[in-house]
């Protein structure tokens, strides 16, 4: 791992996973009329700690394979309060407002990258 | 990368709203058209979408488009057509009937706004992450 890699380090993983979940949020307004849509959503918990954590893998012979593994990478069915005549799962007032809020989560991770940045330039120009 | 598909995936969905709010204008323009017989008659035409998944692939090369919504039929609706007297018409058949079209009005009005208000989402949609886009870009420039 380079240094500009470890100074912006988990942000810059965050910003992926914050960008897929503005994806999957997307793809549930876009198909908020579709009969038989299941809505998803991103568990943000789930991803970033898979992000962090190595997975146990087997290198030697002798070695057991860890059991436990999260391969869902992260998508989980949203659970609606009411279900539409057409088995559709989306509502769009929560949708509306998860898009808000993931757009919100996606700047504030901007700004921490932002910050690391310009620290960076500062320390690269020795002014 | 994630966020440039969401162009691809509101914009499927801006395409299929359009579509179904095209069907409406027809099923309001031939509300009042009559017919001499009941299968000439009119019939309110319903978009039926689809969610593009990914085991489908309907373009192969096109991956930004996936997740996004397609139109999957165009219905005509169930609803009985209506018959009405009326011997003046030169449509009326020998019994001096004409067949009306089976298009609820209300019904029209009602799928309209709701296709509109979609539309407006998926635009407000477009323009967050545009913007978003545009300031992930000027993290170069500060």
């Amino acid at each position: 791992m380079n240094f500009i890699d470890k100074a912006l380090d988990i942000h810059a993983r965050a910003l992926d996973v914050r960008s897929r979940r503005m994806e999957v949020l997307a793809r549930n307004i876009a198909n908020a009329d579709t009969p038989h849509f299941k809505a998803r959503d991103v568990d943000f918990r789930s991803v970033l700690s898979n992000a962090r954590h190595e997975p146990m893998v087997a290198t030697r012979k002798g070695h057991v394979d860890s059991a436990v593994q999260d391969n869902s990478d992260g998508m989980r069915y949203r659970i609606p309060f009411n279900v539409a005549f057409d088995g559709n799962t989306v509502e769009l007032n929560i949708e509306q407002a998860q898009y808000g809020k993931a757009a919100a989560d996606y700047q504030a991770t901007l700004q921490f990258l932002e910050q690391r940045v310009s620290s960076i330039r500062r320390a690269l120009k020795g002014d | 990368m994630a966020i440039d598909n969401i162009f691809g995936i509101a914009g499927s969905a801006l395409n299929a709203q359009m579509a179904r709010m095209n069907a409406t204008a027809s099923n309001l323009a031939n509300a009042s058209t009559v017919a001499g017989n009941e299968q000439e008659a009119f019939r309110a035409k319903r978009t039926v979408f689809k969610a593009v998944l990914e085991e489908q692939k309907p373009v192969p090369r096109d991956q930004t488009y996936q997740g996004g919504v397609r139109i999957d039929a165009l219905i005509d609706d169930p609803a009985p057509i209506k018959r009405m007297s009326d011997p003046g018409n030169p449509l009326a058949d020998k019994d001096g009937y004409v067949y009306m079209s089976n298009v609820n009005e209300m019904t029209e009005m009602v799928e309209m706004m709701a296709a509109s208000r979609s539309y407006q989402n998926n635009v407000e949609v477009i323009n967050t992450t545009r913007q978003l886009m545009m300031r992930t870009i000027d993290i170069t420039r500060s």
